[in-house]
Order: C-alpha cells, then sequence, then structure tokens
C-alpha cells in the first residue's frame, strides 16, 4: 500500500480540523481535495502567464495560448488519446456528455432509434440521453444489473439486438465501485453499429485508461474528481467524430467566418470550445495528472482495492450492516447502509468525528430503486485515504449504532 | 483511536423521543378522501412525504402522511400529525412558523408547549445542515394551504 500519510502532506485542506478532530475525507467520488502543485500551478498561471488565448498576437497571449495547449496534450497523453484536437475541453463529465448528446446525437439519431445505458449510470449519463430521446421520439433502453451490482450481460445482448445507436455506460460506477468490463462491453456494442460513449468520471482518477485500447468513441471526465479544479474536464473523441459533428455551442473562438445570416466553424477541437475557455482550469488539471502520474495509476488502483477491501472486512464485522456491490475485484467506493439508521443520520453522526461520507442516491436513482433502498452512506477512498481512515469510519460507525440503541454505548 | 461515547449535541439530536416516533410513526397511512394531498421531496437527501389532510370549515378533522427518510424529517412528520386534529388551518400555520423559528434556533419556540413533542427536536437548530430535514413536512403542511388559495 501507498504511504498515505505521507501524501496528506501535500494536501492544505487535509491538514485541517472538523469539530476538533483530524478531517478523514472518505467523499472523493464526489470530489477530491488539492496537492499544493495544483494550486501553485493555478495560481503561477495567474501570475505570470494570463491572456484569452488564441486570440492576441503578443507574447503574454501566446504564452497563454501554449500553456492551454500543452495542458490539452497532457491529457491526450494521459488517457492516450487519438490525437490532441480529440481533445475538447469541457466543464467536465456531464458537459462532455452533454455535448455528445446535443451534438453528436442530435444530428445522427432518428425516430424510432435506440439509445442504450444501464441502469448504474449516474444522472448525467442517463439525463442527457432520456431529453435526447424524447426530443426525436427515439427509445432509451435501460440495461439491468445483476444482484451484486455488475452489468447483466444477457440483459446487455438484448439491448443490443435491438441496434442501438448509441450505447452509454460507466466505466466505474459511483455509488457500487463497480469496474465494468468495458472494452468486452464496447466490442459487443461496435459489432451491431453502435457509437460507445464512456462515462469515465470514476475510472479516470483511479485506473490506467487507455482510451484506443479500450477503442470506445467518446471518453468524458471531470478533473475534479482528480485532484485538479472544479469546472475542469474534457471530452475525448475519435477525431473523425469530432469533425462530422456539428457544433455544441456558437459563440466566439469556435468559428471560422461569420457572415449576417450563417458561419463557418473552426478547426476541432476548437469547434467545441466557444467562448473564453477555463484555462485555469486546464492548467491544474495537467499539473493534478503530473501529480498522478509521478505516483503511478496503477499505484493508486492497487491501494484503492486494499482499502476498499479493508472497509468492507471492517464493516461486514458490524452487526446490522449491508454493503452494497461486487464482492471482489472493486474500485474504492463503498455503499452502505446500517440497521434503520439512515444514512443522513449516519453522516452528521460521523461528521461530528471529522470523517465526511456521502449520504443519498448518488444522482443514481434508478439503481438505488433497484437496490429497494431510498439511500445508502458512501466512503470512497483516494491515495491520502488510509488503513487508519478505514478504523476512524468503523469506530465512528459503532457510535452511530449506540446512538440508534444497536450496540450498547 | 477515539473510542469516547457519542458528544452531548449528537444525544440532544437523537433522543429517544424523536426515534420513538421514527420507529413507530403516528398517523401512518393515507387518507381515503384527504380535500389535500400534498407530495414533496428533498432531492438532496432523497427524504419523502406524501401529506394528505381532511379539512371542514377550515379545520383539520384528519391527517395521515406517508414516508420516507431520515429519522429527523419522519420524526418531525410523526410529531406533527399529533399536533393537527381538530385546529383551524390559521392555528396550523402559527405553528409552522413557531417550528421555522425553533430551528433558527428561538429559545422560546423551543419552550412552546403549544410544540407539544416537536421540541425535542430543538437541537436540530446545531446541525444547520439538517433543519431542511426537520422542515420537510411542515412544507407540505404549508404546501397543501397555498395551492387551494
Amino acid at each position: 500500500m501507498l504511504d498515505a500519510a505521507r501524501f496528506r502532506a501535500d494536501f492544505p485542506l487535509l491538514q485541517r480540523q472538523e469539530h476538533g478532530r483530524r478531517l478523514v475525507y472518505l467523499d472523493n467520488a464526489a470530489t477530491t481535495q488539492k496537492p499544493q502543485a495544483v494550486l501553485d500551478a493555478i495560481l503561477d498561471y495567474y501570475r505570470t502567464t494570463n491572456a484569452n488565448v488564441h486570440r492576441g498576437a503578443y507574447s503574454l497571449a501566446i504564452r497563454a495560448t501554449e500553456t492551454y495547449e500543452a495542458a490539452r496534450e497532457r491529457v491526450a497523453r494521459f488517457l492516450n488519446a487519438w490525437a490532441p484536437e480529440g481533445v475538447v475541453f469541457t466543464r467536465g463529465t456531464t458537459e462532455a456528455i452533454n455535448l455528445v448528446a446535443g451534438a453528436y446525437g442530435r444530428a445522427n439519431l432518428r425516430q424510432g432509434d435506440t439509445v442504450v445505458v444501464t441502469a448504474m449510470d449516474h444522472h448525467s449519463n442517463v439525463v442527457p440521453w432520456q431529453i435526447l430521446c424524447q426530443e426525436k421520439g427515439a427509445a432509451l433502453r435501460m440495461v439491468e444489473i445483476t444482484e451484486d451490482g455488475r452489468i447483466d450481460l444477457s440483459d446487455y445482448g438484448q439491448a443490443l439486438e435491438r441496434r442501438p445507436k448509441i450505447v452509454a455506460f460507466p466505466y466505474v460506477s459511483n455509488s457500487l465501485g463497480t469496474v465494468n468490463p468495458a472494452a468486452q462491453l464496447i466490442r459487443l456494442a461496435h459489432a451491431v453499429g453502435a457509437v460507445v460513449v464512456v462515462d469515465g468520471a470514476q475510472s479516470t482518477p483511479h485506473l490506467r485508461v487507455d482510451v484506443q485500447a479500450l477503442d470506445c468513441d467518446f471518453y468524458a471526465c471531470s478533473g475534479h474528481k482528480m485532484l485538479g479544479p472544479m469546472g475542469s474536464g474534457a471530452l475525448v473523441a475519435k477525431p473523425a467524430l469530432l469533425e462530422a459533428m456539428p457544433p455544441y455551442h456558437g459563440g466566439g473562438e469556435m468559428i471560422s467566418k461569420v457572415w449576417d445570416d450563417h458561419s463557418t466553424y473552426n478547426r476541432i477541437p476548437h469547434k467545441f470550445e466557444a467562448g473564453t475557455p477555463n484555462v485555469e482550469g486546464a492548467v491544474g488539471l495537467a499539473a493534478a495528472i503530473d501529480y498522478l502520474e509521478r505516483i503511478g495509476l496503477e499505484q493508486i488502483a492497487e491501494h484503492e482495492q486494499a482499502l476498499a477491501k479493508a472497509a468492507i472486512e471492517r464493516l461486514s464485522q458490524i452487526d446490522g450492516v449491508v454493503v452494497y456491490g461486487p464482492r471482489g475485484h472493486r474500485a474504492g467506493v463503498v455503499s452502505f447502509t446500517y440497521g434503520d439508521v439512515h444514512p443522513h443520520d449516519i453522516a452528521t453522526i460521523l461528521d461530528q468525528d471529522g470523517i465526511c461520507i456521502r449520504a443519498g442516491h448518488h444522482c443514481t436513482q434508478p439503481l438505488m430503486r433497484r437496490l429497494n433502498v431510498a439511500a445508502t452512506a458512501r466512503a470512497s477512498f483516494y491515495l491520502y485515504n488510509g488503513l487508519e481512515d478505514v478504523e476512524a469510519l468503523a469506530t465512528s460507525l459503532v457510535k452511530a449504532g449506540a446512538l440508534f440503541g444497536y450496540v450498547p454505548a | 483511536m477515539d473510542t469516547s461515547p457519542p458528544e452531548p449535541k449528537l444525544r440532544a439530536l437523537y433522543q429517544e423521543l424523536i426515534l420513538d416516533h421514527y420507529r413507530r410513526p403516528r398517523n401512518k397511512g393515507m387518507l381515503e378522501h384527504p380535500t389535500h394531498a400534498v407530495s414533496l421531496n428533498n432531492p438532496l437527501c432523497g427524504d419523502e412525504i406524501d401529506l394528505h389532510l381532511l379539512v371542514q370549515d377550515a379545520v383539520i378533522r384528519d391527517v395521515r402522511f406517508v414516508g420516507r427518510g431520515c429519522s429527523i424529517s419522519q420524526a418531525s412528520a410523526s410529531m406533527m400529525t399529533q399536533l393537527l386534529k381538530e385546529k383551524s388551518v390559521p392555528q396550523v400555520l402559527t405553528l409552522a412558523g413557531r417550528m421555522s423559528a425553533m430551528m433558527q434556533g428561538d429559545a422560546a419556540a423551543a419552550t412552546d408547549k403549544a410544540l407539544g413533542d416537536l421540541r425535542a427536536l430543538a437541537g436540530v437548530s446545531k446541525f444547520p445542515v439538517r433543519i431542511k430535514c426537520a422542515l420537510l413536512p411542515w412544507n407540505a403542511l404549508t404546501d397543501a394551504f397555498k395551492s387551494s388559495a
């Protein structure tokens, strides 16, 4: 396992206390804390490089543009994108998926067509497709999950028999930590001619991702879930698909020529980046990638899997705790319930011990309905969490049990 | 490792009376012919309530609720229903105001006998994010009379 305490020293926020206790931050699937290196990169950008990109003829603006484009290349290299121009900076995963639905989907989906998503998708990979399907008179087919929280492959096969135009799924489930067999799902979808959109919000921060090896068509990710700033993220796509797509947002930067009544559009990726981009976000994201790469995504994945395993073992020892999701291989996300102690109450009680967990539906209401729970409590780990955090979680959970009469106080 | 018992603030939040209402909610169910029916949920945490009222001559004759959610929201709903019967609409709206004041930390409201068992929820005011849980059923109640206005 990694030396989590050593990494914590790199994160100013993790030095803070909550309610007089060491902050134990276990809500990394929601967002992650930022290392000093990322904060420095953002500050340094504004101190030395800030100007509007792709516009100015002066040296400062040229440097700003180079910095922004270098960040794009950094993202491309990190995910093994087809080309830097196949990386469109977005506000995050949600905007990236909306871009695909709004541009690719609008141009290619017809009445009677089918879009396939899964019952474990985040609302951000469900609602954009619902909106698109309603607009087009197309059908949305939601693939069922198995009892232990995996995509039901036989139902996936049945859904593909409808020869969907678009298939979308999460690489890693934000609620259950399930690591889906992405390459296999993509191969099967391609065999029936579908274009595949992978929600990479929870995979990009936690495991080595190679989009060319996956052979997906679109891959969406968020910077803030991988130590980068909020409002940063990317859509990574096969360049030919982006070339053929109409624009998403109209405005400056995305145009080539503007006439009174029509316009021609810029080359990719700029065609999809209307307006002044979030340059500090791109710069911060590149710095976050540098930080992650120094440690190694393989090492991070291994560390988190060990934490998840330890957490599942430890929590399962507490009478009344139910852990959801696959028992074997999974990412560092552990969703659970504790008797009739509502997850919201659990979160309040743990907070008094300085422990931050998520309680609720995790933006996966279709999944919660299938698990037959209104909400779960969720602990999600990152490289700065250690076994001591798992122990703190379990100890505090026993306190919750005492308050609700499950264990003697 | 810290193994100290839960602190007083939490004890005050999760009193026996609250857990009792949470686990054995009063007036749970639905009315066959409600004059007012309101569904409200808190999309942030998933708390839900369906509130049914039977109002005749501006007096609440009967009340039932069905809900899913945390101990605070469900206990608040159960305690609220105990107070409503045979009270006039203006009276229950006044109670809603007192409840809201108690959630804002108003000490006089927290000892107001008119709030009945609900006074046990006074500790919620120390947990700002949970105030919306305690007020969910009350918001359903005030919505019921807004929509009929």
